[in-house]
């Protein structure tokens, strides 16, 4: 039957009509997390909490910003930093945001790694997250074009130029996505829409997505252990919470959340108002000008590290012309990490330092991934184009061996 | 049984319909990124060589397309070559002036134009002679009428020119 | 503990990749020049130890030289002359005896392209709209030269106000070539005062955010000497004293970078609120978790 007799204006005709404490129980007090955890495991609200920060510092930015390549740089750097009441922590908090949401993303990929959080049924949880990264990362190219700064223009320039394929010469595909021959208006606006509707929208379809499938394999936990949920639960809901394994993600898992996110936003902050030029590059302080290309240009350091794979091929081989091979591992480092999960054919579920030889993997993908983002950064004159050349190397091979080095380590134990 | 063939039928009927409207959207939303027609007529661009006072040996950049194009008349001691564009008595290199490796526009130095993003040089007749570009400057679409450049309008200069750099 | 330990282990590479990236690439990118010298010891003081005499300097400027015909000046207190448009056009000189350091005025009065380092800009017959000083017009540069240019110096220095804002100097120095439009940018009056893009060979650009695209000590090494750090450029050595071109890098932060104080205030009231809110979220985490472990 569905008629509800008790009053709208009733607290149990509302219960009855909403079912607000069976939600209440399913999402907060009732959904159970691993006791065993460390602060790692509070990166995803801290995500969260620095995604809420962009919408809303956005939302502020775009009641003064104009998509309009002769308004742009002044409505940011004159109206909104200098005429708009706080205007400059708004622009500020945006772009430091961005940059430092890269960082804990990072963090966030590569505690999953650590911990072995991406199989054995944590799979789309995983894809999810990379699906995230890729939508992040378009996020931020597009939103660096926004202000329209001699580093807008010219890395949407070098970087829509990559999609005529080196050798395929594809420019009528380059003209398409720009709207015109070369980066203009058309460009300017477009992007806009993607930075400001369309990407935010996807982002969050993808993160509701990338909860749904957090819940039915659960979180990990510190030692991988393999937890019965339903026997935890009950010890914890009988008043046994010591012993039990779990914690009830209200209160108890967000208030260790919420002391990390507090901690965070000092960090944050702190950038905010004083050290900000890392994520606002001086460059793009200069109005943007086709007509002349600033002496150095970099992307923003989270996309160093794949930039540098674009360049560390710089001489021909196997028949390929360097730029085409460069290319085609850039793009192979959009997405490989995405597969992971499928490269990876240990089938227990164990935290590096349990699996010796994927320890020295991790470590060595690490430093290589610095190694690229540093030199990345650097002009590819002289020894940096060596260096760059042999780190990009050492990260295909990584790739090529993990399969290798990950059945080693499940042998040894006896598990394949 | 045949109420249930029927119904099948019908239903994958309409999913094809729906297919078809749904990729005519499509085909439609694609044609509303093309660039605009006003945006591809803005695409000619014409330099009287006689009137822009070039110095030998010190290249001017004009605009078309919102590209720069080098124009340079070349000195007596500057290689001759196929690609040059030749008017009277002299000889110039007409190129587009982006560096071939990721498209920033490369500076003139005295004798060659040098990319400040990844050290790569091309010498007078805009061939690639150090660094990471693959390619010689690329010749846009040009027509000579005496001495009046248009770019954009491919003529029979631009088409050799290109022939011989290929 | 082991906490700890994790934590140290993510600051720590953390803190590598922003060094690599942030001041190890910054010294990589932008190699260290020498720091701006105020006592512009790399030019000769043309004065050679002469004493210079107001009256003489008055004399040689309104009357035997007539420097009024392209420039304009404030003499006993009322304005004299004109300026030119001359590609660029003629500064006035009531200022420049106070925000030009006199051992550059005098080298810049006896030879202009050569104290502002610009002469690789007229060749081939090409010359400075301001010719050389020669008092008695025979080619040379005596002790009789020095001695005017001494003169001419000394008055400039008496009918130099004894102080100037931010933004007179800037007017004074830079916005002949120069415009910072977001000084005025609803009025239009921070505008380049002409059009110099010809004399120039390009247009000088606008100023206005050069506080935020440019750090402090490289705009003080580069109006100090432009051919440091951009050698061959047209831009001229301007010759400010160190208090002069504090005053010029003040204003254009007063019109870059305006909510700077604003920023600087608020700053350690808003840090010092989440440190208090951190107090509360960990204190009431370890309230919640001590039921726990």
């Amino acid at each position: 039957m569905a008629l509800i007799n008790e009053s709208f204006f009733s607290a149990e005709g509302l219960e009855k009509r909403l079912a607000g404490k069976k939600f209440w129980k399913t999402m907060m007090t009732e959904y159970w997390i691993p006791k065993d955890i460390n602060f790692l495991w509070a990166l995803g609200v801290v995500l969260a909490v620095t995604f809420s920060i962009l919408i809303i510092s956005g939302i502020f930015l775009m009641m003064y910003y104009k998509p309009d390549t002769a308004l742009a740089f002044d409505s940011v750097n004159y109206t909104i930093m200098q005429e708009v009441a706080f205007g400059w922590l708004f622009r500020h908090m945006h772009g430091v945001a961005a940059s430092v949401i890269f960082l804990v993303i990072y963090i966030h990929m590569f505690t999953g790694i650590y911990y072995g959080s991406y199989k054995k049924g944590r799979e789309m949880i995983w894809i999810s997250g990379m699906l995230l990264f890729v939508t992040f990362s378009a996020g931020g190219f597009s939103g660096y074009m926004l202000p329209w700064g001699q580093m807008s223009y010219w890395a949407a320039a070098v970087i829509t130029n990559l999609f005529a394929g080196g050798s395929l010469e594809a420019w009528g595909l380059v003209e398409w996505i720009r709207g015109g021959f070369a980066v203009n208006d058309a460009t300017l606006t477009r992007f806009f829409m993607l930075h400001v509707f369309l990407l935010p929208l996807v982002i969050i379809m993808v993160i509701v997505f990338h909860f749904y499938t957090l819940r039915i394999p659960h979180v990990n936990n510190q030692i991988s252990d393999d937890i019965d949920y339903d026997a935890e639960a009950e010890k914890y809901l009988a008043g046994n919470k010591k012993e039990s394994k779990v914690i009830p993600f209200w209160p108890v898992f967000l208030s260790k959340d919420f002391a990390v996110v507090s901690v965070f936003l000092i960090f944050y902050f702190y950038l905010v108002f004083f050290n900000y030029n890392f994520a606002m590059d001086p460059v793009n302080f200069d109005p943007a000008n086709d007509m002349v290309t600033p002496a150095h240009i970099y992307p923003e350091w989270y996309f160093l590290w794949s930039y540098e794979t674009l360049r560390g091929p710089f001489f021909d081989m196997l028949g390929m012309k360097a730029g085409d091979i460069g290319l085609i591992i850039f793009g192979l480092a959009q997405v490989i990490f995405l597969v992971f999960p499928f490269l990876d054919k240990d089938p227990d579920v164990l935290p590096a330092h349990k699996r010796p030889m994927f320890f020295i993997w991790f470590w060595i993908m690490i430093v290589d991934l610095l190694v690229l983002s540093v030199y990345g950064k650097l002009p590819p004159t002289g020894a940096n184009a060596w260096v760059g050349f042999y780190a990009t190397a050492v990260f295909l091979l990584l790739w090529i061996v993990l399969p290798i080095v990950t059945k080693m380590d499940a042998k040894k134990r006896g598990a394949l | 049984m045949s109420n249930t063939n029927r119904r099948d039928f019908l239903g994958m009927s309409f999913a094809a319909v729906a297919a078809v409207g749904g990729a005519a959207s499509l085909v439609g939303m694609k044609q509303a990124w093309d660039p605009l027609p006003s945006v591809l007529a803005a695409g000619f661009t014409t330099v009287d060589l006689a009137k822009i006072n070039l110095v030998p040996g010190q290249p001017q950049t004009f605009k078309w397309r919102g590209k720069p194009i080098f124009i340079l008349e070349k000195t007596a001691d500057m290689e001759a070559y196929d690609g040059d564009l030749v008017v009277g008595d002299k000889r110039y290199t007409v190129a587009i002036g982006l560096c071939t490796h990721l498209g920033c526009i490369p500076a003139w130095k005295t004798d060659v134009w040098k990319c400040a993003c990844h050290g790569g040089e091309f010498d007078a007749t805009g061939k690639h002679t150090f660094g990471p570009p693959p390619k010689p400057l690329v010749t846009p679409p040009f027509s000579i009428n005496g001495t009046v450049l248009t770019l954009g309008e491919e003529g029979s200069e631009s088409k050799a020119m290109m022939a011989a750099r290929a | 503990m082991r906490e700890l330990k994790i934590f140290a282990v993510v600051a720590f590479f953390t803190g590598v990749l922003y060094w690599g990236v942030e001041p190890f690439a910054h010294t990589q990118l932008h190699p260290h020049k020498p720091a701006p010298d105020y006592t512009f010891s790399d030019t000769d003081d043309v004065r050679n130890g002469k004493i210079g005499d107001v009256a003489s300097g008055k004399s040689l400027i309104v009357d035997q030289f007539q420097c009024q015909s392209c420039h304009t000046l404030t003499v006993d207190g009322a304005q004299i002359g004109a300026s030119m448009d001359m590609g660029v056009v003629t500064p006035d000189l009531t200022s420049a005896g106070l925000i030009y350091d006199e051992r550059y005025l005098a080298a810049f009065i006896a030879n202009p392209a050569k104290a502002a380092q610009v002469e690789h800009k007229f060749v081939d017959g090409a010359a400075h709209p301001m010719t050389s000083f020669d008092l008695a017009y025979d080619g040379t540069f005596g002790d009789d030269d020095a001695q005017a240019v001494a003169d001419i110096v000394a008055f400039l220095k008496s009918i130099a106000p004894s102080s100037l804002t931010n933004k007179e100097v800037f007017a004074d120095a830079c916005q002949r070539c120069h415009g910072i439009k977001y000084g005025d940018f609803y009025g239009g009056t921070m505008a380049a005062k002409g059009d110099v893009s010809t004399y120039m060979g390009t247009t000088p650009p606008d100023l206005s955010q050069y506080i935020r695209s440019r750090s402090k000590g490289f705009l003080h090494e580069f109006i100090n000497e432009p051919g440091k750090h951009l050698h061959g450029t047209a831009m001229p050595r301007v010759g400010l004293t160190e208090s002069a071109e504090n005053q010029v890098v003040s204003y254009m932060e007063e019109v870059g970078d305006s909510s700077k104080p604003q920023r600087e205030a608020l700053a350690p009231n808003f840090l010092g609120y989440l440190v208090i809110f951190a107090l509360f979220a960990w204190l009431w985490k370890a309230k919640i978790w001590r039921e726990v472990h």
